[in-house]
C-alpha cells in the first residue's frame, strides 16, 4: 500500500510510530498531484514550498515529542473560498484573480495550529454557486471515477483531490449541498456541520444564513477527527456557536443499536430519482436494520418547496454579499471615467454567467414591490420546512436518504439549463434551510462503476450521532475504493 | 411571471451590472423560467407563519469593548487596484 492510500488516522499512526514522516507524506501527495492533476484538474494552486515547510516543522515536533494532536503532519487541501495569508484566494472567480489575503480564515488557522500541512487551493464553482465546478472562472474539474463526468460542486476540486488520493483530506463549504453532493459523486465522505458549528471568519461569503464550513476525507473517522479541530466558538464570527464541542472520535464507534432512523417518503418517491441510487440507499437502510437500528417511515411534507425556497433565499443573500466586488478595494478593476461605469464594467467582466444570474434573481426578489411576494414568502416557507424536521425529531434520531438523485453527470450535460442543474440539490437543500448537520458517505456503485452517496441528517449540534451512524455503516460495508485512474 | 426587458434593465442597474444586449435577452428568458418555477410557493397559505431568517438562533454574546490589533493600513491597501497615499483611489465623482 502506498502512503497516499492511507486514511488520515492511519497516516497519523505511522507518523506517531515514526514509520513515515510528514515530509514523506507531503512529497507523496505532491507527486500524486504532479502525476494526475493535469487530467483531474482539482487544484487551482499548489503550495509546494509552504506544505513542505509545515511538514518539516511537524516532523521536528514529533521528534521532540511535542505533536499538536492526532492529525499533526497530515496534509490536506483547501477549497479556494478560504482566505490564506500570503497565498492567492480567488473563490473560483476572475473578479478576485490575484487577490492575496492579509489574514487566514479561522478554519485555516485551526488547521495550521493542529500542524496540518496545507497542499494548496482547490477548484470550485465561482463563489460556490453551482453543482458541477463548471462555473469556475478558470476550468472545470473532472471526476476521478470517469474523467468525462463532473465531480459535482461547488466544492468539486476538494472532493476530486481526496477521491484521487492527491490529498488525505480537504475543507469545503456547503450552502445547499456543496460538500455532500460532490462527496456522493466522487465516493468520498463529506460533512456539513450544524449552522454555527464552525467559524466562517475569512471564508468568502455566499449566502450568510446558510453557509457552513466542513471536512472531506475518505473515512468517517477522519471526518470526525477533522471536525474536532474545526468546531468551536470564534469571537470573530458572531454566528459561531458557544455550544460545547464533544469528543467526536470518542463516540464514533458506538454503533446504531437502538437508534431510530427516519426514511422520508418524499425523498424516496421523487420523480427523477435514479433507480440504482434508490436501490443502493434502500439496501443501506436494510443494513442499518441488521445492525440493530429501527427504520421509521416519515413524511417531510414541505420537501417539494425547498428548491424554490432556497433559490430565492440564497440568491437574495448573495446579491447583497457580492455588492462588495466593485473594483475599489481589491480584485479586478475595469477603469472608466465615472464611478458607476467602473462598478458596472468591473462586475460585468469579472463575474461569470451563473453568478450574474443569481445576483439578478436575488436583487429582483429583494426589490421594491416584490420583496413580500418572493423573499418574505420564501422565508415563511423556510419556517414550514424547519418545522417538518422538528416534528421528525420527535420520532427519530437521524434521517437517511440519497444524497443526490443521480450519480455523476457528464460535463456539459446541464450547464446551459439552470433549473436542471438546481435539481441536483433537491435532497441536500432542506438541511441547509433548517440549519441541520448532514453527511454523505459512499454506499455503493452503479453498474457502470460510479459511486453512490448515502445522506445522514441529524438534529442541531448532534454531529456525533450522524458520525456514529455513518461509521456503523462503513464498518459493515466498506465502499472506500481508489478510482480507476491508472498509473499513466 | 414573465419579466420584461425593461425590468431586466432596471434590476441590472440596481445590481450595478452592465449587461450586453445578448446577455439581456438570455437573462430575460432564464429568469422568467426560474421565477415561474418559484410560483409554486403561492399554493401554500403562510398568512400566520413567522419568517425564518436564521435556522439556528443563538443570541450573540457580549464581549469586552477593548482595543485589539487590527490590520495595518499597508496590509489593507495591499490589494488596492489604485491608491493615493493611505486611501483607495476611485474616479472623480465631483467636478
Amino acid at each position: 500500500m502506498e502512503l497516499v492510500d492511507l486514511s488520515m488516522l492511519e497516516l497519523s499512526r505511522k507518523l506517531t510510530a515514526r514509520e513515515a514522516s510528514s515530509v514523506e507524506a507531503v512529497r507523496a501527495s505532491l507527486a500524486r498531484i504532479g502525476k494526475l492533476d493535469a487530467r483531474v484538474k482539482a487544484f487551482l494552486r499548489v503550495d509546494e514550498e509552504g506544505a513542505l515547510a509545515a511538514a518539516a516543522a511537524s516532523d521536528a515536533r514529533r521528534k521532540s515529542g511535542a505533536a499538536r494532536g492526532p492529525l499533526d503532519g497530515v496534509p490536506v487541501a483547501l477549497k479556494d473560498l478560504f482566505c490564506t495569508e500570503g497565498l492567492a484566494t480567488t473563490a473560483g472567480s476572475r473578479i478576485l484573480e490575484g487577490f492575496v489575503p492579509p489574514y487566514d480564515a479561522t478554519a485555516v488557522r485551526r488547521l495550521r495550529q493542529g500542524g496540518l500541512p496545507l497542499l494548496g487551493k482547490t477548484n470550485m464553482d465561482e463563489f460556490a454557486m453551482g453543482s458541477s465546478t463548471e462555473n469556475s472562472g478558470y476550468f472545470a474539474s473532472r471526476n476521478p471515477w470517469d474523467l468525462s463526468r463532473s465531480p459535482g460542486g461547488s466544492s468539486g476540486g476538494s472532493a476530486a483531490a481526496v477521491s484521487a488520493r492527491m490529498a488525505f483530506g480537504a475543507l469545503g463549504t456547503d450552502t445547499g449541498g456543496s460538500i455532500r453532493q460532490p462527496a456522493a459523486l466522487t465516493g468520498t465522505v463529506g460533512l456539513k456541520p450544524t449552522y454555527g458549528r464552525v467559524s466562517r471568519y475569512g471564508v468568502v461569503a455566499f449566502a450568510s444564513s446558510l453557509d457552513q464550513v466542513g471536512p472531506f476525507a475518505r473515512t468517517v473517522s477522519d471526518v470526525a477527527a477533522l471536525l474536532g479541530i474545526l468546531a468551536g466558538h470564534d469571537p470573530c464570527d458572531a454566528t459561531s456557536s458557544t455550544h460545547a464541542v464533544p469528543d467526536y472520535l470518542g463516540t464514533v464507534e458506538e454503533g446504531v443499536k437502538g437508534l431510530r432512523l427516519g426514511m422520508p417518503r418524499e425523498y424516496f418517491e421523487l420523480q427523477g430519482l435514479d433507480g440504482e441510487v434508490r436501490a443502493a440507499v434502500e439496501a443501506a437502510a436494510r443494513a442499518f436494520e441488521k445492525l440493530g437500528a429501527s427504520l421509521v417511515p416519515l413524511s417531510l411534507p414541505h420537501t417539494k418547496y425547498a428548491l424554490a425556497t432556497y433559490y430565492l433565499v440564497a440568491p437574495a443573500e448573495a446579491s447583497s454579499n457580492l455588492a462588495r466586488y466593485d473594483g475599489v478595494r481589491y480584485g479586478l478593476r475595469v477603469p472608466a471615467r465615472g464611478l458607476r461605469e467602473m462598478y458596472a464594467g468591473t462586475r460585468d467582466r469579472g463575474f461569470g454567467a451563473e453568478v450574474k444570474r443569481r445576483i439578478l434573481l436575488g436583487t429582483y426578489a429583494l426589490s421594491a414591490g416584490y420583496y413580500d411576494a418572493y423573499y418574505l414568502k420564501a422565508q415563511k416557507v423556510r419556517t414550514l420546512i424547519k418545522q417538518d424536521f422538528e416534528a421528525a425529531w420527535r420520532q427519530v434520531d437521524a434521517v437517511v436518504s440519497p444524497t443526490s438523485p443521480t450519480p455523476a453527470f457528464r460535463i456539459g450535460e446541464k450547464v446551459d439549463d439552470p433549473l436542471a442543474m438546481y435539481a441536483n440539490d433537491v435532497f441536500t437543500l432542506p438541511c441547509n434551510l433548517a440549519g441541520l448537520p448532514g453527511m454523505s458517505l459512499p454506499c455503493g456503485f452503479t453498474r457502470s462503476g460510479l459511486p453512490i452517496g448515502l445522506q445522514i441528517l441529524g438534529k442541531h449540534f448532534d454531529e456525533a450521532t450522524v458520525l456514529r451512524v455513518g461509521r456503523a455503516f462503513e464498518r459493515a460495508h466498506d465502499f472506500v475504493r481508489a478510482p480507476p485512474l491508472g498509473e499513466a | 411571471m414573465k419579466l420584461s426587458r425593461e425590468q431586466v434593465r432596471h434590476v441590472a442597474a440596481l445590481a450595478h451590472l452592465g449587461l450586453t444586449e445578448e446577455e439581456e435577452a438570455r437573462v430575460q428568458e432564464q429568469l422568467s423560467a426560474i421565477l415561474e418555477a418559484m410560483e409554486m410557493l403561492r399554493e401554500l397559505d403562510t398568512a400566520d407563519v413567522e419568517p425564518t431568517s436564521h435556522a439556528v438562533s443563538e443570541v450573540a454574546g457580549w464581549r469586552e469593548d477593548d482595543v485589539r490589533p487590527s490590520l495595518l493600513s499597508e496590509e489593507s491597501l495591499g490589494n488596492a487596484p489604485a491608491r493615493v497615499g493611505t486611501s483607495f483611489a476611485v474616479p472623480r465623482i465631483l467636478e
